[in-house]
């Protein structure tokens, strides 16, 4: 009994004496050999389809390390899995930063979950990189300058839906049709972004509850307004309806339809593809589908990635197109560093990047941030349905600035 | 329902005549004193896991006394938590009311719609109640998105809050003193619980499991007794979901999907089904398993979670608890 309490002692003695083993810090998770990145993702869970995100930008990164690195370092970077339920996104997060001291946090996945730590990356001041989220709130920096989004935001379509109306028709009459939350309501916002004080004598607006059965009165008394131009902020489910319903009665508006919702099998295939025909969304990103691009330099750069990095991939998945886009502009950032990998320069960094192209975007369609402007990708190119696919037309167009 | 069968006679044995008071008191001190010692020992972050643990351990706790110790099988205590973590939210983010004025409100907010989920119980039994209880757990995440709400609610995107400052007095940082108060409150709730099933109540609500005619038939009044536990059962989930909502600093409808009943229910059940101490484990596993499972596989995380949970049902069939009660009576007759 006494000799194992005193082996007891002794080990608990020996715990608290050992000094904190780790290699000298040049900054929080910089060493001279390795910069730790950390990231949070649905890899369990409803939502876990995303996840290949992750996959796809642990390959690029080890496609780099395999380089040589970032300024003679290999990128350590680590993937906790959420199950995209905010107060687990926390926990990793702290476990990220506090326990594996991670250099900084970047493309966490979703809104609820990334709104979790919103405020505690902020007060800890450790920047909060390239989120995979479209919402709005991202591109904050006088109250959040920590956090930065990248893909264009759901106010960034629709402002460039307002422009095109007023650059076909200056004297448009428009009607909005939404969905009553925060997605649907960015759209009101764009618009209103774009128009100003013109916005209450050009609009009409039209919500629907995600609840509702069916929007045939809201497009009826859209019609009914005399509206010759109608931007639709709506899911996949109602577009479907929208587009089929604004056919059957007659009415030939200038549409617009939110590119969450252009799924070809989802949505316009049970519209009627032909009842769709005229219709316009908006992209930034190359479709791998489209053979524009099969001898496309980024493309085939992308292709080349794929085939010896994630040789079972699905390359029809665009999850992986828009994960390569983001590591790129990572990628970037960091190359912009240095030899400077503290949390203060990374930021100055990633909120300093020139128009950049990227690989797997459109041509035309720039990164870019600047300390007071964090919308990343600001620009975007207009597609129309022909009946079988989306042919792009005109040039990029940029959304407004506010 | 065969281990807690067996379980049942165990609570309802008198204490031991050997145990003195003043022994009992230093045994309840010296637990206190270990659950203390945590928040000198941890770093931040595993202090911050600890307290969720500890927050989740008095979630299953309220699920064991409806469930475990009451037999009406509950798949919607997510529910209850969801409640209790906006009642909190909403007094604190929109009327700035302290942390601790917000406890005793969202305890009788959660008891009372408790007490209201408890009527069509009577009614329900087995399956049918359990299936009842569940779509309130799928109900309540987008109740709570509803547009009449949302100016109270936050909608989608959920209402911020700050955690309880220490006072000005006591040398803790924030996440030492969020702990403390998960520690405090939770054990107040435990010994409540201890003391309410040792008790008449406690014997009668397990009679009711039991045999409800025998239990009837002894002059039990069995409708009070069942909306009752089930009140109370939704206080303490209630309470622990008050806590968590502090403890994350957020709350928001996606926080509390129907994930968050069957992981209550499956702590319960690993925990040991009625088992007060049991809960405790159940709270650990909650929290701290899928996170072993994640660093097994990344690819899978739910498959090596699921091997986990099946690899605990079949080596500890009754739960935690049942295993210690097990080693404790091995130690006896070893002794004895």
């Amino acid at each position: 009994m006494t000799t194992s309490r005193r082996a007891l002692l002794a080990a608990t003695a020996a715990t608290l004496a050992t000094p904190r083993i780790a290699p000298a810090q040049q900054a929080p998770g910089v060493t001279a050999n390795e910069i730790r990145i950390g990231s949070t993702n649905a890899l369990s869970g409803p939502a876990s389809s995303y996840s290949v995100i992750s996959r796809a930008l642990t390959a690029v990164f080890k496609r780099q390390n395999d380089q040589g690195g970032i300024a003679g370092r290999q990128i350590n970077f680590i993937v906790y899995d959420d199950g995209y339920q905010p107060p687990r996104t926390l926990e990793q997060t702290r476990r990220l930063v506090e326990q594996d001291r991670v250099a900084f946090l970047f493309n966490q996945l979703g809104t609820p979950t990334n709104s979790a730590i919103h405020r505690y990356v902020n007060q800890r001041k450790i920047p909060h990189l390239f989120l995979a989220t479209g919402a709005d709130k991202w591109a904050n920096p006088k109250e959040y300058p920590w956090t930065i989004g990248w893909q264009p935001s759901y106010r960034t379509e629709a402002q460039i839906y307002a422009k095109h109306i007023l650059e076909q028709k200056p004297d448009a009459k428009i009607a909005l049709l939404y969905q009553n939350d925060d997605f649907g309501k960015d759209y009101v916002n764009g618009v209103r972004d774009v128009l100003g004080p013109r916005f209450d004598a050009m609009v009409k607006l039209a919500s629907h509850e995600a609840t509702d059965p069916t929007i045939d009165s809201q497009i009826v008394s859209l019609q009914s307004t005399g509206a010759d131009a109608l931007i639709c902020g709506i899911i996949p489910r109602f577009a479907a309806q929208a587009i089929r319903r604004v056919h059957d009665i007659g009415w030939r508006p200038l549409m617009f339809m939110t590119n969450v919702s252009v799924s070809g099998a989802v949505v316009m295939q049970p519209a009627g593809p032909e009842k769709g025909i005229g219709l316009i969304t908006s992209d930034y990103r190359k479709d791998q589908s489209d053979p524009a691009w099969a001898n496309d330099p980024g493309m085939n750069e992308w292709r080349d990635f794929m085939r010896r990095y994630i040789p079972d991939g699905e390359l029809g998945d665009n999850n992986y197109t828009y994960a390569y886009g983001v590591a790129s502009t990572m990628l970037q950032v960091l190359r912009q560093c240095g030899n400077d990998f503290s949390r203060e320069n990374v930021m100055r960094q990633a909120t300093n990047i020139k128009p950049l192209d990227v690989a797997t975007l459109l041509p035309g369609v720039k990164v870019q941030t600047q300390p007071n402007n964090y919308n990343v990708i600001r620009q975007m190119q207009l597609q129309r349905w022909d009946g079988r696919s989306w042919v792009r037309f005109g040039g990029v167009i940029e959304g407004a600035n506010v | 329902m065969s281990a807690a069968e067996q379980t049942a006679a165990v609570p309802l044995r008198r204490p031991e005549t050997t145990v003195a008071g003043w022994q009992r008191a230093a045994l309840l001190l010296a637990g206190l004193a270990l659950a203390i010692l945590p928040a000198f020992l941890l770093e931040s972050f595993q202090l911050f896991q600890l307290t969720m643990a500890v927050i989740m351990a008095l979630a299953v706790l309220g699920l064991n006394i409806v469930t475990g110790y009451n037999g009406q099988i509950s798949l919607g205590h997510g529910a209850f938590f969801a409640v209790g973590a906006y009642v909190t939210a909403i007094l604190m983010s929109h009327l700035d009311w302290s942390f601790w004025a917000t406890l005793p409100v969202s305890a009788v907010v959660c008891g009372l719609v408790g007490y209201g989920v408890g009527f069509p119980a009577l009614r329900l039994g087995g399956l049918y109640l359990a299936l009842t209880t569940f779509s309130l757990a799928v109900a309540v995440p987008q109740i709570l998105k509803h547009k009449a709400i949302e100016d109270w609610t936050g909608g989608v995107q959920g209402l911020f809050l700050v955690k309880p400052d220490p006072p000005s007095w006591a040398p803790f940082d924030p996440d030492q003193w969020m702990y403390l108060v998960a520690v405090l409150v939770s054990a107040a709730c435990f010994l409540l619980a201890w003391n309410l099933i040792r008790g008449r109540i406690g014997r009668a609500l397990m009679a009711i499991r039991d045999h409800p005619t025998a239990a009837e038939a002894m002059g039990m009044d069995i409708a009070t007794l069942k909306t009752r536990a089930f009140a109370t059962s939704a206080m303490i989930t209630g309470i622990a979901g008050s806590l968590s909502a502090v403890a994350v600093e957020f709350v928001a409808p996606d926080s509390f999907t129907f994930a968050l009943s069957i992981s209550l229910f499956v702590g319960m059940v690993v925990g040991g089904v009625a088992s007060i101490l049991g809960s405790l484990f159940g709270g650990l596993f909650v929290l701290f398993v899928p996170n072993i499972a994640e660093t097994v596989s990344k690819a899978a995380p739910g498959v090596i979670y699921g091997i986990i949970l099946i690899g605990f049902l079949f080596i500890l069939p009754d739960g935690f608890a049942g295993l210690l009660r097990r080693l404790y009576a091995r130690a006896r007759r070893g002794a004895g």
